[in-house]
């Protein structure tokens, strides 16, 4: 696997006659109906062994949804049937009063504005507004989606949250070693995170910011060390 | 685009009963200032400060004009300030938002009417030649009291500055270029600074010095209290519905002139090593 760096509007290599694209790229038709992949913003090209999936790793702060991405969002306001919901997108995304685990016409979650969600990005498309959805989409259960209740909303910066996802990523596990907590990451740069003190919460959002590659870039002996200061 | 939307539900109640046991989310206590982090162009003037992730960058330059016939002796300051969609996605271009307007007044009354600087000092040539100096403040970055870290970025600037040397031959002005004769700093007589403290609907809550972004969000009202290192009160401005008594004034003002105290140390203590690290020809 190669990595090369690459700037917005750079045309990609990418031939396969089963092509997957992921974010950050383009198809598009030349005049002579020719098919050229092109990338819409910076950062690593990556493609798999065979050349058949393409993708680029960046870092930013301002989400651009995609489909079946798990978002953390803000209820911002009811609309007709459902709500809207904050998710740092550009635009406002939309959640159906029906678009939870056993939800019916008299049986609807009751949402405040300004209560936090998990949710599920079902539709992303360019010209229209985003919707979402808390429930899995094969076996429409809950599956950790709907409303978070207390516990605190953390902001990082997009590569952060793709990190605290990764399995090999040490953070998480270093900070359950110590005391027991609950985090739900969205891939839209927010991370909600509860445990049973107020102070070890804090502990874990200010870890979420040493190590955020955005601002501190602090490594794992530097997160030991910088635990042991904050254990009073 | 509409405002962005308030603080989560959750987000709110956390940070209220964290604050009641004195609980800081960057893990500070209630009356603590981030260190502010000072960067030094390679212009005098030219000033980066840097309040934890709230970033303003300060820019003073000062070119010679003819006085206004009101005020012939005196030399002319103007403050530009703009916050623009760079400091944060809850700023839009064009129309100022009410935070724009707040600073704009306070960056005046703070650094150009509280007379820090000595105006009568810039006049060159009676009625004919001033100094007219231009600072302008950037925005870079807002995560929080953003108006503070704008005036320590504004006057660090004008003690940073120093403007070339002047000579006046009977009718003739005679500059002479900074390689030539040392410049002259400014002639200031005093160094004001900003403290912001946030007030929470709860009264049990303390109040807090320097609010994050979050907690200026959420708090119930604000005060700004400018002030120099010599106890000389120079601005108090209120923001917001939460009354507050006259203990609880003069409780914040006594806490800011400590404060007031320390900055102005570490303030000096930076210019000092700039300058000394600044070669300086003269030829």
């Amino acid at each position: 696997m190669s990595e090369t760096f690459i700037l917005p509007g750079e045309s990609v290599p990418a031939q396969h006659v089963n092509l997957k694209l992921g974010p950050g790229l383009l198809q598009y038709a030349t005049v002579d109906q020719e098919s050229r992949v092109a990338s819409t913003k910076a950062g690593e090209l990556h493609h798999s062994a065979n050349n058949s999936r393409w993708w680029i790793e960046g870092n930013s702060k301002r989400y651009i949804p995609a489909p079946q991405e798990s978002v953390v969002g803000v209820v911002t306001a009811r609309s007709g049937e459902g709500w809207r919901v904050d998710i740092g997108s550009a635009h406002p995304a939309y959640l159906d009063g029906l678009a939870f685990e056993g939800a019916t016409k008299r049986n609807k979650p009751n949402l405040k504005v300004g209560s936090l969600l998990y949710a599920r990005v079902s539709l992303a498309h360019k010209d229209m507004e985003p919707e979402l959805e808390c429930f899995d989409a094969q076996t429409h259960k809950a599956e950790g989606f709907g409303e978070l209740k207390g516990g605190f909303l953390v902001r990082c910066s997009l590569k952060m949250c793709r990190l605290l996802l990764s399995p090999n990523h040490f953070l998480l596990p270093l900070l359950g070693s110590r005391f027991t907590l609950e985090v739900a990451t969205g891939l839209n740069g927010r991370v909600w995170v509860t445990a049973k003190e107020a102070k070890h919460v804090i502990a874990v959002a200010r870890c979420i910011e040493a190590v955020d590659p955005d601002g501190g870039g602090m490594d794992e002996s530097g997160v030991k060390q910088f635990l042991g200061t904050l254990d009073r | 685009m509409p405002r962005p939307p308030s603080p989560s539900i959750p987000e709110k109640e956390f940070l209220f009963n964290s604050l009641k046991e004195s609980l800081r989310l960057d893990g500070r206590q209630s009356l603590e200032m981030r260190d502010p982090v000072f960067t030094f162009g390679p212009d005098l003037g030219w000033v980066e400060c840097a309040l934890g992730k709230t970033r303003v960058l300060a820019q003073l330059d000062g070119k010679m004009v003819k006085p206004t016939p009101e005020r012939p002796l005196e030399g002319i300051i103007t403050i530009n300030s703009e916050i623009s969609p760079m400091a944060s996605s809850d700023y839009e271009p064009g129309r100022p938002s009410d935070e724009e307007v707040t600073m704009t007044r306070m960056l005046d009354k703070v650094l150009r009417r509280s007379d820090a600087i000595d105006k009568e000092s810039l006049c060159i040539l009676a009625g004919q030649r001033v100094w007219h100096l231009r600072l302008t403040i950037h925005c870079l970055a807002d995560a929080g009291n953003l108006l503070d870290c704008a005036c320590l970025a504004g006057i660090v600037a004008f003690r940073h500055y120093r403007r070339p040397e002047v000579e006046v031959v009977g009718e003739e002005v005679i500059i002479h270029h900074p390689s030539e004769r040392a410049p002259v700093p400014l002639s200031m007589h005093h160094t004001p600074f900003c403290f912001t403290f946030a007030y929470f609907p709860d009264p049990n809550t303390p109040p807090i010095l320097d609010p994050s972004h979050l907690e200026q969000r959420l708090s119930a009202g604000l005060i700004s209290i400018a002030l120099n290192a010599q106890k000389e009160l120079c601005v108090i401005q209120k923001a917001g519905g939460v009354p507050l008594s006259q203990e609880q004034v003069l409780g914040a003002i006594d806490i800011a002139v400590g404060k007031a105290v320390e900055l102005d140390r570490i303030v000096t203590q930076r210019l000092e090593e700039d300058w000394k690290g600044r070669k300086v020809e003269i030829r």
